[in-house]
């Protein structure tokens, strides 16, 4: 039996040469708690400076943490390699039942090295790895069937993850995701490119072992006290009720929603594509993570008629959250809830990252509405917002990189704006397509410096919208600290690896319990220390490929609409930059 | 007073396994590998989810096919299991029906539902719930 203490396994798979081991790395676990934390210093020692990200010396790195199947909302695992996106750090987090099915097997970690000569898929379990021939999947049109094939064919179900590419993986499109249970995904920073770049179609895992406590009454009290607030408590009820989608609405009344390549802060379709009305008319079945009861995963059901024969139908099931109304509804101006699920629907069955893609198509149907390219480069497809028949033949084009202006248009909109032009509306923070929040000056500072460029960062975001309702005004320095503070402690949250909607609740004193029934003695304060290390390791990845805090690029177009707290000046979140950046060197410095 | 965990309405199911932990937890044990509940997809996420659990037959298939006793019937219906007549046959785990036995690895042991109902109280949906059998 396994101490829950006992975190130190890290399974190593050689693509190359089809081999595998494990290694015992306590120390790793002890020093850095996992997910996160463990995963950038495997990072480091995996990856070589300058290291190609589809090259097969790119690793992929998986990794959960002490709370994963031991805590409720301890559901996410933590991805990490060198993205193809961004060209530097790729870190992305996935919920599913991933986090618990790397705990079961027995494992902390699982780095993947190498390249398979020809398609493979991997079984991970409590006995070891296999390799199995993938030739058959490769190429398929849908990554539901490869997860449906999958299924029939392989052991665990109920204990086990699925994650695979679809064709945009395949196929090396730089924002390509890998899904896992069909609806959730390692999005953003393209990790389905680089599982595409070794030959990598899916992983499946699976375990059902057990954790021994060291105070056993303890962990139960603390059990308890945890779940009543997740489940008896109003903490959750934004994500248990209407999911993430219930912020349309707000986002949209507080001129804070970007619609039609933010050319505006407000969406005419936000009414339709609400969390309310989403939920009414199609919401057809709720899902959760392994050990959530939350249940956040919204799944629509969409009745679609067959146009060429009548009496056909069918009934697709299709996951909706904030982010991809954000992305493939606002932003392209697409009004009609229908029209937005059968876009999203093709977007997740080709594997394609939901915000960049729809980041991606904006741009370049900005760039025809300008002239700066016209159906030569779309090669005959006339992009026009709310128009989701045409963007779902763009996005077949850009997956299947049919041409070379979707070839570029799949390297992100950093890239395809410096061949074609529109570098002014091109939103990108340092390679990645902007998220779906123009709060202020909080939101756009997160998006700047963030480790990696996410909302979910430091969550500037989220700082802005609660400035905003208290009707404050900071100055670039207070706001630049409240994202530090946010960020550092949000490590400490992504190394164990917790899903961040639970971080009302595990508090650093919370945290410290849970660790403490383990027999693990690590202070608030501890923690703390531990979030600010976990931190700086990253930027020092960042730094070492080339991330400045001079060298970031504001898009214009941010600095062009109005946010609630006016027009954000170039200046002001330079400032907030400079401020950052201090904060970052002075705890370097421990000082 | 005999009793069963029964599924009121698995359509309310949404795979948290909340339970599963909490039927690992009777053993002051975090995971999964002792639970005597089982949640499972019907195909994937998209099609709900199944949950197993022993329904405390009458007529328990599972103990037709023990060779050694270690299973009984319980008064008004289920079993109960005795470890030290148990030789790890597996029998049971393929003579239940609905697949409601399950496999404890680390004792290599069966696992079978107790009828305690701890796992209920871990439903956040009201999806099973701890009853009376009826006629017992």
């Amino acid at each position: 039996m396994t101490e829950a203490s006992a975190l130190s396994r890290v399974l190593y798979v050689d693509l190359t040469n089809r081999r595998y081991w494990t290694e015992e790395r306590r120390e790793l676990f002890k020093e850095c708690l996992g997910g996160t934390g463990v995963a950038i210093r495997l990072l480091m020692e995996e990856c070589k400076a300058g290291t190609d990200p589809l090259a097969p010396e790119n690793p992929i790195i998986f990794c959960v943490g002490y709370l994963n199947a031991v805590f409720p909302l301890a559901s996410k695992t933590v991805a990490m390699f060198k993205s193809p996106l961004t060209k530097n750090l790729g870190e992305s987090h996935a919920g599913g039942r991933c986090g618990v099915a790397i705990r079961m097997a027995g494992l902390g970690g699982i780095v993947i090295r190498g390249k398979s000569e020809s398609p493979v898929y991997l079984v991970v379990s409590e006995d070891g790895v296999r390799f199995k021939d993938a030739s058959a999947l490769w190429g398929m049109s849908s990554s539901s069937t490869v997860g449906r094939i999958i299924r029939e064919r392989e052991a665990g179900a109920g204990v086990r993850a699925i994650m695979r590419i679809g064709r945009a993986g395949e196929n090396l499109v730089s924002y390509a995701g890998v899904i896992t249970e069909t609806f959730r995904h390692f999005g953003r920073l393209g990790l389905g490119a680089v599982f595409g770049s070794k030959r990598l179609k899916a992983i499946v895992i699976s375990g059902r072992s057990s954790l021994t406590l060291r105070d056993p009454r303890g962990y139960r009290a603390v059990y308890e006290e945890l779940y009543m607030n997740f489940t008896k408590t109003s903490l959750m009820k934004k994500y248990h009720e209407l999911g993430t989608p219930m912020n349309v609405i707000p986002l949209n009344v507080a001129n804070s929603l970007p619609s039609r390549n933010l050319q505006r802060a407000t969406f005419e379709g936000a009414d339709a594509l609400s969390g309310e009305a989403l939920s009414e008319k199609f919401l057809g079945r709720r899902a959760a993570c392994s050990h959530c009861p939350v249940s956040c995963i919204h799944i629509a059901a969409l009745r679609v008629p067959y146009e060429t024969e009548p009496y056909f139908y069918k009934t697709k099931m299709i996951s909706y959250d904030y982010e991809p109304i954000y992305a493939l509804s606002s932003m392209l101006d697409i009004r009609s809830p229908e029209g937005f699920l059968q876009l999203m629907d093709r977007v997740e069955e080709l594997g394609l990252d939901a915000m960049s893609t729809g980041v991606a198509l904006a741009w370049a149907t900005e760039c025809m509405e300008r002239g700066v390219i016209g159906t030569e480069e779309t090669e005959g497809l006339v992009l026009k917002w709310g128009d989701y028949r045409t963007y779902i033949e763009a996005v077949e084009r850009i997956a299947g990189v049919k041409g070379d202006f979707y070839e570029a248009l799949g390297k992100g909109v950093d890239y395809v704006s410096s061949i074609y032009g529109g570098d002014g509306f091109a939103l990108a923070y340092g390679g990645n397509e902007m998220p779906g929040y123009h709060c202020g000056l909080a939101t756009h500072l997160g998006f700047l410096v963030g480790a990696r460029h996410s909302h979910l960062d430091n969550a500037g975001y989220a700082i802005d919208q609660k400035l905003n309702a208290e009707g404050r005004k900071v100055e670039p320095s207070e706001v630049a600290k409240m994202v530090f503070e946010e960020e550092c402690w949000r490590q400490v949250l992504s190394s164990l690896v917790v899903c961040f909607f639970a971080r009302g609740v595990y508090t650093p004193e919370v945290v410290s319990k849970c660790f403490s029934v383990m027999g693990i003695n690590l202070a608030p304060a501890d923690l703390k220390e531990i979030g600010g290390r976990i931190l700086r390791e990253k930027y020092e990845f960042k730094f070492r490929e080339g991330f400045s805090f001079d060298k970031l690029k504001v898009p214009k177009r941010v600095t062009e609409i109005p946010t609630p707290q006016g027009l954000l000046t170039e200046e002001r979140l330079r400032e907030g930059i400079k401020h950052f950046e201090d904060l970052l060197k002075k705890d370097t410095k421990g000082t | 007073m005999v009793k069963r965990v029964s599924v009121v309405d698995v359509d309310l199911c949404v795979g948290c396994q909340s339970c599963m932990f909490a039927c690992n937890r009777r053993f002051a044990e975090a995971g999964l590998a002792r639970t005597a509940i089982f949640v499972q997809s019907t195909g994937g996420f998209e099609h709900g989810f199944a949950v197993k659990v022993c329904r405390a037959c009458r007529e328990p298939p599972c103990v037709k096919v023990c060779p050694t006793g270690a299973l009984t019937k319980r008064e008004g219906g289920g079993v109960r299991l005795d470890y030290r007549k148990c030789i790890s046959c597996g029998n049971c785990v393929e003579g239940c029906t609905i697949g409601a036995i399950f496999w404890d690895k680390v004792l290599d042991k069966p696992t079978v539902c107790t009828y305690c109902g701890y796992c209920v109280s871990y439903c956040p949906y009201g999806v099973i719930k701890l009853e009376e059998v009826e006629g017992a």
